[in-house]
């Protein structure tokens, strides 16, 4: 039992590291890290980014060599995670694109689209959007309304999609449609993808909890698709939809935001009741939980880092991370606020103000626990895959999409 | 990364579940507990044929020289069959004091026969309902001989020597007394859970044999012993978590298994998530104990808080599956649900570890 990578491993890491190096600045604290001026500014560095990633062979690293990847193993991907988190370097806006779009375009697009796609992916060229959630199918997802009706070759879709992140500035998106609205609810889906700037689409971002919109609505008008974007077989696109929802549980990780270690430092300088926050029981009692936690996800990681090594399957990481990082996130947010009385109510936009990250994660955490999988999802996904316990009885199986009872509350 | 036990390792904790299944342990700590027996003999000394007492001594004291990993998942698969048997007091507390306190006539006296399970050991650390402090234990060495009372000592009745903290001049040490030694009055104390003895015992003028001391050293010990506990209270938790979702599984109710109906399922996955982050945990403890690292207290003190936390939730939950049937005397459920209080007391409560892990934190600032 140790902490050392193989001989192999240790090489690719040198090669990773030392590419690194010579191209980003190192982060000068756990903390540090990239940020943009603007969205569109973020987008810019992004795309130069990638291009760089791209041409030195880091980007999409397990993809074939043919679009743009290394066919890297999935122990390389981790060690190069680990490798680029040490340094300030743009993220965001591909993950999407390039962690859902890209294997559905993989497994059900023709040879001309993957060469078409494929590469713009890799080298951040274009940006995909994801198109499934909408206003009365969130987990739920498979009950989705949005029509898609076809005449000759051509596919008309009417609907409203919702929680579409970078549909504003997306290039593409995959969309998952309602083809049979007389077919039970899993049976009358089709998959397609569909050019953003298609006239019919219109974006309105959505105000969150924080006041931020990093979300969207996007509404179909009598939007045009040709039957040569469809994905898979009429009637499959539940079974196209699955390929990335599994990919989507992967890409949601972590939560950010204060964890034990800045409720902890808050605990040993702030004052609580004539003494400091760190000598009240209480505050220790929690302290020890969230390290708990932490420390549990952290040898957890280390466990599945070790099966990869082996060559062998992880274990379902993904979920419990989510779960157990987004509730710490909520109660050491909330710590934070109380621990600084009422002063933590304050909103200060002062660069650094103690209440600011609390304040952040006080938001961030609500939304956390839902996206890509509420909680309790989460749940089902871990007693029915892993623990092997049956589904729960469907009050709309077999029953025509158009007869199962609806509700929008 | 290997952060994983190897092949071996794995190996012998496949060989010692499956030697305690085919032995029923389960079956034979309900025949302690319903019993007159303190322990279950015959499988103390099959367990020790098997050479698990021995794993960690060194070959010339009579051991099988193997390492710490090794003795965890053993502690893992006692813990998850109930083993009856005095092993944790024996092996982490007694065995682990000389090994690490003793001087080299105490290895040569006590260590061989440790091993090959002829001689069990016990720790002899309680004295009231406050936790032993170095300020608050009042037995007393002096001139060779200890005087002073301890309760809730594990295997207190039928151990052979107890290793008992006591207070000597301005310090607190560590000392070896036989339990046959003039002075010593052992009465057995009725507990939460009888499928382990427990004794209260009173030293007076009781012949006694020093190890090194200082305070530090009970603390050394209590570090080492956790993560060996932390793993018994992993096994027992998991086992916990399989017998909830077995029955869950074949018990109907309104029609369908109750295993389908999602306040089940979530209990399940909360049991999951509670014995996954715990097995985590028992994993960094191990490798800091087999490696002697100096992150030891800290690892100690998570494993410690993780297992005890994954056991309370997936005993207490098992019973709470099984509805009316797992209040029943007949059914396992109380075996698993009093072994985990009996652990979790022990060698010091959660909120002593949780205190110890943030102080060991504070000391170290290894964030």
């Amino acid at each position: 039992m140790d902490f050392n990578d193989t001989p192999e491993e240790a090489k690719f890491r040198k090669e990773a590291y030392e590419w690194l190096k010579a191209n980003a600045p190192l982060k000068e604290g756990p903390k540090d890290g990239w940020r943009a001026a603007s969205e569109e500014e973020g987008l810019k560095e992004v795309k130069v980014w990638q291009k760089k990633l791209h041409e030195a062979g880091w980007a999409c690293m397990h993809w074939p060599k043919a679009y743009g990847g290394r066919e890297s193993t999935p122990i390389e991907r981790v060690i190069w995670g680990q490798e680029v988190s040490k340094f300030k370097v743009p993220g965001g806006y591909l993950e999407i694109g390039q962690g859902m779009a890209g294997p559905v375009m993989m497994m059900y697009a023709t040879d001309e689209q993957k060469e078409r796609y494929l590469p713009p992916l890799a080298t951040g060229e274009e940006i995909w959007c994801q198109l499934f959630s909408e206003p009365a199918a969130g987990s739920d997802v498979a009950g989705i309304k949005t029509k898609a009706e076809l005449d000759g070759d051509t596919w008309t879709i009417n609907g409203q999609k919702v929680w579409t992140s970078g549909a504003h500035f997306s290039d593409y998106g995959i969309l998952v449609t309602r083809s049979d609205p007389s077919a039970p609810k899993h049976k009358g889906l089709t998959f397609f993808f569909v050019d953003m700037k298609s006239p019919g689409i219109e974006v309105k971002p959505i105000k969150q909890i924080s006041g931020g919109a990093n979300f969207n609505e996007v509404y179909f008008t009598d939007v045009k698709i040709p039957d040569s974007q469809r994905l898979g077989a009429i009637g499959d696109g539940w079974k196209v939809s699955l390929t990335t929802l599994m990919n989507e549980r992967l890409a949601v990780g972590d939560a950010s935001g204060p964890d034990f270690e800045e409720a902890f430092s808050l605990a040993r300088g702030q004052d609580l009741n004539g003494k400091l926050a760190i000598e009240n029981d209480a505050v220790r009692e929690k302290l020890a939980d969230w390290y708990c936690q932490q420390s549990g996800l952290k040898y957890a990681k280390y466990r599945n880092i070790s099966a990869l090594s082996r060559g062998e399957t992880p274990g379902p990481q993904s979920s419990i991370t989510k779960i157990v990082s987004g509730n710490k996130l909520q109660e050491v947010a909330n710590f934070g606020l109380d621990i600084l009385d009422s002063a933590g109510i304050v909103r200060s936009d002062e660069e650094g103000a103690e209440q600011s990250m609390y304040q952040y994660g006080f938001y961030g955490a609500a939304g956390i626990r839902i996206a890509g999988g509420t909680d309790e999802i989460l749940k089902n996904i871990i007693s029915e895959q892993v623990l092997g316990m049956p589904q729960d009885m469907r009050a709309d199986k077999g029953i025509p999409f158009n007869e199962i009872p609806t509700g929008n509350k | 990364m290997n952060f994983e036990f190897s092949g071996d390792q794995m190996q012998l904790k496949d060989i010692a579940r499956k030697f305690l299944e085919k032995e029923e342990s389960v079956k034979r700590a309900r025949a302690v507990l319903e019993g007159e027996e303190s322990y279950d003999k015959d499988l103390w000394s099959q367990v020790a044929e098997m050479g698990f007492t021995a794993t960690a001594i060194p070959e010339e004291y009579g051991g099988l020289g193997l390492g710490y990993l090794e003795l965890c998942v053993i502690a893992e698969e006692l813990g998850r069959s109930l083993a009856p048997t005095p092993f944790s007091s024996s092996v982490y507390l007694a065995t682990e004091s000389i090994l690490q306190f003793g001087s080299d006539s105490l290895k040569q006296n006590y260590l061989p026969s440790l091993a090959s399970g002829e001689k069990i050991g016990a720790f002899a650390h309680s004295e009231s309902t406050t936790a032993p402090t170095e300020q608050n234990i009042t037995c007393e060495f002096k001139d060779g001989s200890l005087s002073g009372s301890k309760i809730a000592v594990t295997d207190g009745d039928v151990a052979d020597f107890y290793i008992v903290s006591a207070k000597t001049g301005s310090e607190i040490g560590l000392f070896l007394v036989e339990s046959s030694a003039d002075g010593v009055e052992i009465s057995s104390q009725p507990t939460l859970d009888p499928s382990r003895s427990h004794a209260s015992i009173t030293f007076k003028n009781a012949k006694a044999e020093a190890l090194d001391s200082g305070w530090s050293n009970i603390t050394t010990l209590l570090d080492r012993a956790a993560v060996l506990f932390s793993f018994e209270q992993l096994g027992g938790a998991e086992a916990c978590m399989d017998m909830a979702k077995e029955y869950a599984m074949g018990r109907y109710a309104f029609g369908r298994s109750i295993a389908s109906f999602q306040a089940i399922k979530h209990k399940l996955a909360d049991m999951y998530i509670a014995v996954e982050l715990a097995r985590s945990n028992c994993y960094y403890g191990a490798w800091a104990l087999s490696t002697d690292a100096p992150e030891l207290p800290t690892a100690a003190a998570t494993c410690r808080v993780s297992a005890s936390q994954a056991y309370h939730e997936c005993s207490k939950e098992n019973i709470q599956t099984h509805g009316g049937m797992g209040f029943t005397w007949e059914f396992d459920c109380h075996l698993y649900y009093r072994r985990c209080r009996q652990l979790a007391a022990n060698i010091g409560s959660q909120s002593i570890w949780k205190d110890k892990l943030i102080s060991s934190l504070e000391r170290a600032n290894q964030i």
